[in-house]
């Protein structure tokens, strides 16, 4: 083959190596946020949320893992219930042995998040205290299920 | 009822932001992307087998075009399977595969050619890798076909978990206990030989002790959380804690004395260290499997000859260059290396053949003179791609076995790669394990398929939307109030 004819093809087939790596690149970038759990926050709801100003004129936007196996784990609220326990259909799906397989479900009446036990065995506690009704959920106060700590976050 | 991995897709607008169509719309699976994606793999495995064809002078023919194409049939079956059966799965996991696939496939077959034309000099014949290797890839996507279709969902494997570990140690253990001539090529007794071909059964021990591994830790997980003394501001770990990773080290050290040979040992060693470490969050596990592993350098480097050997050859390849068993290979590696240098001397014009053993420890040395560094450079991008994906998706899988298999999988590709790449660039002393997908080899190139699938499979899970919410979990709120004493909203533990 003529030299000339070799260099390009020598440099092309290396930008072509380059090119599958930046396409690559490119569907990386396109779904970042897509399997993270992590949710673009979405504008309809803070307008309803942001007249009534309850615990601290905050809303709680996050569900975060504090403590327990799962810690760093993060969920985005949308208003649907959050179900806690050992269930493959639950929101967040415990892998402890001092859950149940229905723990606790966080809902949303109004503009507060509730957490209520669903007859768990070994209960379901907010800060220190046993829930035994559907209780308000502040944010940052810890609610602790068999081994695993959560918290709400603005 | 919302989810922490909620939109599969790509575009997290449109069904997300619109609650008012369905819970999330249609999710996208990017079954397309990964079908261009695995077009551009095949566009460029044949482009680099017509570059080496022109510069090596063989005659080009239509057949060149058939062979992509070929291989393109093949991957898009792979692809119609995943569509089938994991159609959530990563993108971009099969069309690096397919790549690093190509590439090797090319490679070998560019080597054979050198080495066809050496031997016929010196009145020799020479048959060919290259067919065997393709054979072998058709083989391994089989296989990747009836992992994918088999295992319908990762978690049943805990359930063979210690089935796995057994036969896994049996495989690792078997070729050290047969006799030399059933398993011993070029010094390394890592294989069991069936008459017309033989297999490396610690390639797919690998995974097994994997999935052993993490089924294990996934019940016995807080076996290794408990505290015991602190030392220096660390919690160090109770010493009858230790149980399990003084018997892997001790299991590593046996693959070594007995197979000669450290890179299975060290890979295994580095998983195992790397899945307790995911497991605890704690660091100390880290420390204390290094230091295990350091005193087994010292004591395995006194004891041994070949030890000294290979650290001799590592300090410095010339010096030993005409010793046998010396550092002419590396030596050789790193000319091959130093002759493409940045932009390589393109693919067929090099001479990888002076190499010993191109085509499948060396592979990377090769790779690296006809494609020069950038070449070389894209090739690691592609496989820290693929380790970053499989590592994405034992992020994003919500049990904790997925995540330990995910992350422990993806992690010894990335290991895998260090070791071999490391020995040949001379960062690290040589060790005889082969590049994934790349370097000839059949035991390897199946493991790594499974392997693959496997990593498929987690990537669905984690991937796939899951189902709306049954109407029964809407209902117990009032069908089951068992909540008869109601309590203030603004109770003692809520302050505000």
């Amino acid at each position: 083959m003529p030299e000339l004819v070799v260099q390009l093809t020598r440099a092309g087939f290396l930008a072509l190596l380059w090119l599958f790596v930046l396409a690559a690149l490119r569907v990386v970038r396109s779904d970042l946020y897509a399997a993270s759990g992590l949710r673009v926050e979405m504008p309809q709801r803070r307008d309803k949320k942001s007249k009534k100003p309850s615990g601290g004129g905050k809303t709680a936007r996050k569900l975060i893992v504090t403590h327990g196996a799962l810690a760093g784990t993060r969920i985005a609220l949308d208003g649907r219930p959050i179900l806690i326990g050992r269930a493959d259909d639950s929101t967040l799906v415990l892998d402890d042995d001092y859950a149940s397989t229905r723990h606790a479900r966080l809902s949303l009446r109004g503009n507060d998040w509730y957490v209520e036990d669903l007859g768990s065995t070994n209960g379901t506690y907010l800060d220190r205290a046993k829930v035994t009704a559907p209780l308000r959920v502040p944010l940052g106060v810890p609610i602790r299920i068999g081994k695993t700590v959560i918290e709400l976050r603005p | 009822m919302s989810r922490p991995v909620g939109l599969a897709g790509g575009k997290s607008d449109g069904s997300a932001t619109n609650p008012g169509i369905g819970p999330f719309g249609k999710p996208a699976t990017r079954r397309g992307t990964e079908a261009w994606m695995l077009g551009f793999a095949a566009v460029i495995m044949t482009a680099a087998l017509v570059l080496v064809e022109a510069n090596q002078e063989q005659e080009l023919t239509l057949a060149i075009v058939w062979y992509g194409l070929a291989y393109f049939g093949v991957f898009l079956i792979a692809h119609l399977a995943v569509r089938r059966w994991a159609p959530y799965a990563d993108p971009l996991i099969l069309p690096c595969v397919a790549v690093l696939n190509g590439i090797g496939l090319v490679m070998v077959y560019r080597i054979d050619l050198a080495l066809a034309a050496k031997a016929e000099q010196a009145g020799h014949t020479y048959t060919g890798d290259a067919p065997k290797q393709v054979m072998w890839t058709a083989i391994a996507l089989a296989l990747f076909l009836a992992v994918l279709i088999l295992i319908k969902d990762h978690r049943t494997l805990t359930r063979y978990g210690y089935t796995c570990g057994l036969i896994g140690l049996v495989a690792l253990a078997l070729p050290a206990v047969l006799p030399r001539s059933l398993s011993e090529v070029n010094g390394a007794k890592v294989w069991i030989k069936f008459g017309f071909f033989s297999i490396q059964p610690g390639e797919f021990a690998k995974i097994l002790l994997m999935i052993f591994f993490a089924a294990f830790l996934v019940s016995k997980r807080d076996l290794f959380m408990s505290a015991g003394k602190r030392v220096l501001g660390m919690e160090l770990p109770r010493a009858r804690d230790m149980g399990p990773i003084v018997i892997a080290a001790g299991v590593c050290l046996a693959i070594f004395v007995l197979q000669k040979d450290l890179g299975p040992a060290l890979l295994f060693f580095g998983v195992v260290l790397v899945l307790l470490y995911v497991a605890t969050e704690r660091f100390i596990w880290v420390l204390v499997g290094l230091t295990m592993f350091g005193v087994g350098c010292v004591v395995a480097y006194s004891l041994f000859a070949h030890v000294q050997q290979r650290v001799a050859n590592w300090i410095d390849p010339l010096a030993t260059y005409d010793d046998p068993g010396g550092g002419y290979q590396i030596a050789q590696g790193l000319f091959g290396l130093g002759t493409g240098g940045v932009f390589g001397t393109g693919l067929g014009s090099g001479r990888p053949e002076t190499v010993p053993s191109a085509n499948t420890d060396f592979i990377t040395a090769a790779v690296g003179e006809e494609l020069g560094f950038v070449g070389l450079a894209a090739v690691l991008m592609i496989y820290l791609l693929l380790s970053m994906r499989g590592m994405r998706g034992a992020l994003a899988v919500r049990d904790t076995f997925g995540k330990l298999l995910g992350g422990g999988l993806a992690f010894a590709i990335a290991l895998q790669v260090f070791i071999i790449v490391g020995g040949v660039t001379k960062l690290i002393p040589m060790t005889g394990i082969t590049t994934p997908f790349l370097s000839y080899g059949g035991s390897s190139l199946l493991a790594n398929y499974i392997l693959v699938a496997l990593l498929l499979r987690i990537s669905d899970a984690a991937r796939r939307p899951r189902k709306p919410t049954q109407p029964r979990q809407q209902q117990p709120a009032i069908a089951e109030q068992h909540t008869v004493m109601v309590q203030a909203p603004e109770s003692p533990g809520g302050k505000s």
